[in-house]
């Protein structure tokens, strides 16, 4: 299967893809065959990412959330990558996978919860095999290298879907986690979301390659790039490389061409660093859009069935927010309990003297 | 019983885990084909296969990340970097996964798993090699230390720190790797990770070091005896967390305390003593507790590192100064 990346060579900068920008299919040799009911749910998988993901952005507005990344407009990615991840695959994100954790079994309760400043939604507990975000970039890339080789090891049957941004391929670790990767031969597929920004700083400034994928051949592994607003092309590039991790063929390297849409996270303005003509040129790739036209040149979606859903996906994330809400009381337990399995006399005695201080401070009262 | 070195105890503690766990495996440079460069690894491969004792490729960072992620699936590495003066590529990873990702997942993933290197001067090396930075991890909250003197402690605290659910900094004394030999018991045992031990009890003074010092300490005791002097000596064998009740018990009893490392004297596991000791004995002392420790400086190369090493006779003119005080 990986044999048609081959078709696509990084080395000549070709990029894959299967639908055009108005859902119009131009590459039908490799259109995946879905059923009518699994594309519709993985359109339905990614209009609820991106309903959440911009109410999270509202949410913080409105100072209920602190600050939240935004996955506008990079959906196709974690919506591809939705439909075949398994509930015993691991999932290594970096933080901007938002449909992946839900697909993984992570609620928005925990995603809110996590951006509320609480780490019991920093866990994820309701994804199995799911690491929580990873905020020092490309840091994370390491583990899912380490994830894989301890599959290899106990001969499971499991595959890692490791991701990170453009920026993350300057790191020194997104180096030696591929490269160990290779050697190892690991059933790992390092997932590059290239949104064009590393916050403020654009692609070109990140690398003298011609692109990302090229990079797989210093380590000697597969690679393609591939446009990552396109559902199916992502679909197919990671499928093949499922496929090749899970017989023994060891990692690849995905370049997923993307535009973040939003701001890098809340705290950030693009208007510093951007112009509004890029992201004009760039909103004709919507990845929602795209599938919606597919899907209703194919008669399996209706405009005006959409306003509806959307309702009903609001008031669901509306409920999961003020859930999380609820849940946000933090026990002073928690700054202690999780950092050590057996806790050292000294913190257990900075534990029990902070407590004394907050039965004096409450008799002051 | 088996005389052996600390080299050779290592070994053994390594050799029984690999023997009775499977989700035990060991790597790192060098560690697999050649045994390590000082060979504490040796004929580990010949015996468990190269799917569990292997050569990494030549990566700190990724040494420490691929333990993560292992850990996090249910192995216990037990990984090793070349010397101590190599183990900062992987910082980002010690401090802001290895010793966090419990933490921040609630516990869902134990970070069980050992990275030991050997540390320490006074072998004549090249830079890098000498240093003795166990402040360092031990500041890294998540963490625990353990830095073992002799061959018995290394193959019980070895053998604690595998089967530990926290993670572990494992640190070898290479001066003595192979300078002490003791009887050690050939079956597995273990010693807790954070108990102090009392080497020698005295009354006048107490001596806290642990590694390469204790040996140094011992060599100053007999000039010491000599002096009509009783010396107390603990050896401290866990950095953190630290045995504070052995520490206070014998302060409050002795009523002074030297503090001998190797590290850079300032902001270091000494001045962690010295604060210890301050809040948990301040009324019995009889003089202020002394840090005996490096210069702030870097390790000199071999020409002039006997100016840095703490040698006997620093140790026995400490022990005078603070008894005179």
């Amino acid at each position: 299967m990986i044999e048609f990346f081959k078709e696509y060579p990084p080395l000549e900068n070709k990029i894959f893809q299967v639908i055009d920008n108005h859902g119009k299919v131009i590459n039908n040799k490799w259109m995946p065959e879905f059923s009518d009911e699994v594309i519709v749910k993985a359109y339905k998988d990614m209009l609820f990412a991106r309903t959440a993901d911009l109410m999270a952005v509202s949410y913080q507005r409105q100072g209920r959330m602190y600050t939240y990344p935004p996955n506008l407009g990079q959906e196709a990615i974690s919506g591809a990558a939705g439909m075949i991840i398994r509930e015993d695959d691991w999932l290594v994100p970096a933080f901007r996978e938002l449909g992946l954790y839900l697909a993984k079994g992570a609620t928005m309760t925990d995603v809110f919860l996590n951006f509320m400043g609480n780490e019991h939604g920093t866990a994820f507990k309701t994804a199995k095999n799911t690491l929580p975000m990873s905020i020092p970039i490309a840091s994370q890339l390491i583990h899912a290298t380490g994830i894989g080789y301890a599959i290899k090891y106990k001969n499971e049957d499991q595959v890692v879907f490791a991701f990170v941004g453009d920026g993350g391929t300057s790191e020194g670790d997104f180096h030696e986690a591929v490269n160990f990767a290779g050697v190892w031969k690991v059933p790992v597929i390092f997932i590059v979301q290239n949104n064009q920004y590393a916050i403020s700083v654009p692609f070109k400034v990140q690398t003298a390659s011609v692109n990302i994928a090229v990079k797989s051949f210093a380590y000697g592994i597969p690679g393609i790039k591939v446009d990552g607003n396109d559902i199916f092309a992502m679909y197919q590039v990671l499928k093949a490389a499922h496929e090749n991790a899970r017989q023994g063929n060891g990692p690849v390297l995905i370049e997923a061409l993307t535009y973040r849409k939003g701001a890098h996270t809340t705290s950030d303005d693009p208007t510093k660093y951007r112009k509004t003509d890029e992201e004009e040129v760039w909103s004709k790739t919507d990845p929602v859009n795209r599938l919606k036209y597919y899907l209703i040149s194919k008669n399996l979606w209706k405009e005006e069935d959409e306003p509806k859903l959307l309702l009903q996906y609001k008031k669901e994330i509306d409920r999961q927010f003020e859930e999380a809400e609820k849940l946000c009381l933090y026990n002073v337990d928690d700054v202690f309990d999780y950092m050590y399995v057996d806790m050292p006399e000294d913190l257990k005695n900075q534990k029990m003297e902070y407590k004394k201080f907050l039965t004096w401070k409450e008799a002051q009262k | 019983m088996k005389v052996m070195t600390i080299v050779q105890a290592i070994t053994d503690a390594l050799d029984i885990k690999l023997a009775e766990d499977n989700n035990v495996i060991v790597y790192g440079e060098d560690v697999g084909v050649e045994g390590g460069v000082f060979r504490v690894t040796e004929g580990l491969q010949k015996k468990y296969g190269t799917a569990r004792v292997f050569d990494s490729p030549l990566a700190e960072s990724a040494i420490a990340g691929t333990a993560v992620g292992m850990a996090a699936a249910g192995l216990r590495p037990v990984v090793e970097m070349q010397f101590c003066g190599f183990v900062y590529p992987s910082f980002n990873q010690l401090i802001s996964h290895v010793s966090r990702l419990h933490n921040r997942s609630r516990g869902k993933y134990k970070m069980a798993m050992v990275i030991r290197f050997p540390y320490g001067g006074g072998i004549n090396a090249l830079e890098h090699h000498s240093e003795s930075m166990e402040a360092l991890y031990a500041h890294i909250p998540g963490l625990k230390v353990v830095i073992p003197s002799t061959p018995y402690d290394a193959k019980g605290l070895l053998i604690s720190a595998i089967e530990s659910d926290d993670p572990i900094i494992f640190m070898e004394p290479k001066r003595i790797y192979r300078a002490i030999k003791q009887e050690v018991p050939e079956e597995k045992f273990s010693i807790p990770i954070g108990v102090a031990k009392i080497l020698s009890t005295g009354t006048d003074l107490t001596v806290i070091a642990y590694g390469a010092m204790i040996r140094e300490v011992q060599k100053a005791m007999i000039k010491a005896k000599e002096a009509n002097l009783s010396v107390e000596l603990i050896d401290l064998r866990t950095i953190y967390p630290i045995d504070r009740d052995t520490i206070a018990k014998s302060v409050k009893k002795t009523g002074r305390a030297l503090i001998v490392t190797e590290e850079p004297t300032s902001f270091g596991t000494a001045s962690e003593l010295v604060s210890i000791i301050n809040e948990e004995a301040f009324l019995y002392l009889e003089a202020p507790p002394k840090k005996l420790a490096g210069f702030d400086t870097i390790v000199p190369l071999p020409q002039g590192e006997s100016h840095y090493i703490i040698s006997p006779e620093k140790i026995f003119y400490e022990i005078e100064r603070l008894m005179k005080f």
